[in-house]
């Protein structure tokens, strides 16, 4: 397999990911909080780089880390956490543009899927693979909870509504890390909000909604790839115009 | 009454949140088959009161249903967006995938047009739907997997004067079809006269719990809303 037919599988993969977990964040209106938090991936991935282990789980413990930090705040107090959110996010951004080695900081802001292995690609499908599975599981209890806490708790089967926000933040990190390969921590944010955004304006069901969100995603992520190979641009910018076009193709059939 | 008929019982029942204190010796009985209105001024702890007995806040007291009890409620405030993709058939298919069932429930909130059901509501956003029909689906959706208790948190808000009439006539008859015991919150003493079985004051301590007409005396009424209020009771019963 040549590194262009692997960059646009990864690519598509991530993009398909991101934009099925979108679909779940946008109606959750936490679309700005994911794009804030791909910024908490940089220290991860500055420490990865400076002692030399795999950059997916460097990004990956930070974003933990920080899911963890907002699942908290969110239980504990009612403060709006836009403004935490916004504080805890820029300031990691901020650390970590100074821990990055030089060299690096380019790729890690704005992605380097240029340089992907097969390996890339024997980690990105199966975890992939789970987030969609897990998050088809849970898909219930999240939309029903993202309409009203309360009739959710309040079923009489009982769902455990803290439980299954947590799970659902660990996915966001987990797909937002693999995400900087393709975009960079910068940009990661994109290809989780305009993909659904764009679904949002063209279905009336929700299984449709979710559906061409992960379509628009991939979609987005191939074009914005293939684009940049041919004209050899970076590849995380054109992704993110690609799906800024979809965007406003979607526009023209608003339900 | 006999014991058995028993669905709940209450006993010193206080709510405390970020040291305030909610509500305060709350107790009473429900029996299978009663309707009972909860009524009191605003703030006075009635969605507190509903939330405590779903286990949904921290609570003090004991609130003990009886074993294998289905228990449905319908929150104020339902709100969703126009634009959120959810169309009212996948909303009522998160309660159930049985079409019959859904049809039945539909049919039981006064939504009878199979045809309109089928080719036109089933496919239509929920957050399209006004006011009115939300609040029918909503029902629709409390009775779709036949509970025994529904709590329903001021079911008209938000509905204009007539609707509000009809979803009291609606509660009313499915009440009765469906064997169904009620917990309402309602801002209507009108209302409370008119279908309640019994009557719940709230302004944070218990004032009043009984037949309408006796516990709504006008002591209690003061204590629930002061001093000025003055409150004709019109008798509407036929």
């Amino acid at each position: 397999m040549n590194i262009f037919t692997l960059q646009l599988i990864i690519g598509a993969l991530i993009g398909i990911g991101a934009g099925y977990i979108g679909a779940f964040m946008i109606l959750r209106r936490m679309a700005l909080v994911g794009d804030a938090l791909s910024h908490v991936a940089l220290p991860g991935l500055a420490v990865a780089l400076l002692f030399g282990f795999n950059s997916f789980l460097g990004a990956f413990t930070a974003l933990f880390i920080a899911i963890v930090g907002i699942w908290i705040l969110e239980r504990k107090t009612n403060l709006p956490s836009e403004t935490l959110v916004g504080i805890f996010f820029t300031t990691a951004l901020a650390l970590g543009i100074l821990l990055t080695p030089q060299p690096e900081l380019l790729e890690a802001l704005f992605g380097d899927i240029g340089n992907v292995a097969h390996m890339d690609l024997y980690i990105t499908l199966p975890i992939v693979a789970l987030v969609i599975i897990i998050l088809k599981l849970i898909s219930k209890p999240l939309t029903l909870s993202t309409i009203s806490k309360e009739l959710t708790q309040s079923m009489s089967m009982k769902i455990p509504v803290n439980a299954i926000n947590f799970i659902f933040l660990a996915l966001i990190a987990v797909i937002v890390a693999l995400g900087i390969k393709v975009t960079g921590t910068l940009l990661m944010g994109a290809l989780v909000i305009i993909p659904a955004a764009a679904a949002r304006n063209i279905s009336r069901t929700f299984s449709h909604y979710a559906f061409m969100s992960a379509v628009l995603g991939g979609i987005t992520a191939i074009a914005g790839i293939a684009i940049a190979y041919h004209y050899n641009f970076a590849p995380g910018p054109l992704v993110v115009l690609s799906g800024g076009v979809l965007f406003l193709i979607s526009l023209l059939f608003k339900q | 009454m006999e014991s058995d008929s028993l669905i709940l019982k209450v006993d010193n029942l206080a709510v405390h949140l970020d040291g305030q204190k909610i509500l305060h010796d709350v107790s009473f009985d429900l029996n299978r088959g009663d309707t009972v209105a909860i009524v009191g001024p605003n703030g006075a702890g009635k969605s507190v009161l509903f939330r405590a007995l779903l286990s949904l806040v921290p609570y003090t007291g004991t609130v003990t249903w009886t074993k294998g009890i289905k228990i449905n409620y319908i929150p104020q405030r339902f709100t969703i967006d126009r634009d959120f993709p959810l169309t009212v058939r996948e909303f009522l298919q998160f309660k159930t995938k049985n079409h019959h069932a859904i049809l039945d429930a539909l049919r039981s909130v006064g939504i009878t047009d199979e045809h309109h059901i089928n080719h036109y509501l089933l496919n239509q956003r929920l957050g399209w739907l006004s006011g009115g029909q939300i609040q029918r689906v909503l029902i629709a959706w409390a009775i779709v997997d036949e509970p025994d208790v529904i709590l329903f948190d001021e079911p008209t808000a938000g509905i204009d004067v007539g609707g509000e009439e009809t979803i009291y006539h609606l509660i009313k008859k499915l009440k009765n079809e469906k064997d169904l015991t009620i917990l309402i919150i309602s801002h209507d003493l009108n209302v409370v006269y008119k279908y309640a079985t019994s009557v719940l004051c709230l302004n944070k301590d218990m004032i009043c719990y009984g037949t309408p007409a006796e516990a709504l005396d006008p002591s209690s009424l003061k204590a629930l809303y002061g001093e000025a209020t003055f409150f004709t009771h019109h008798h509407h019963q036929k």
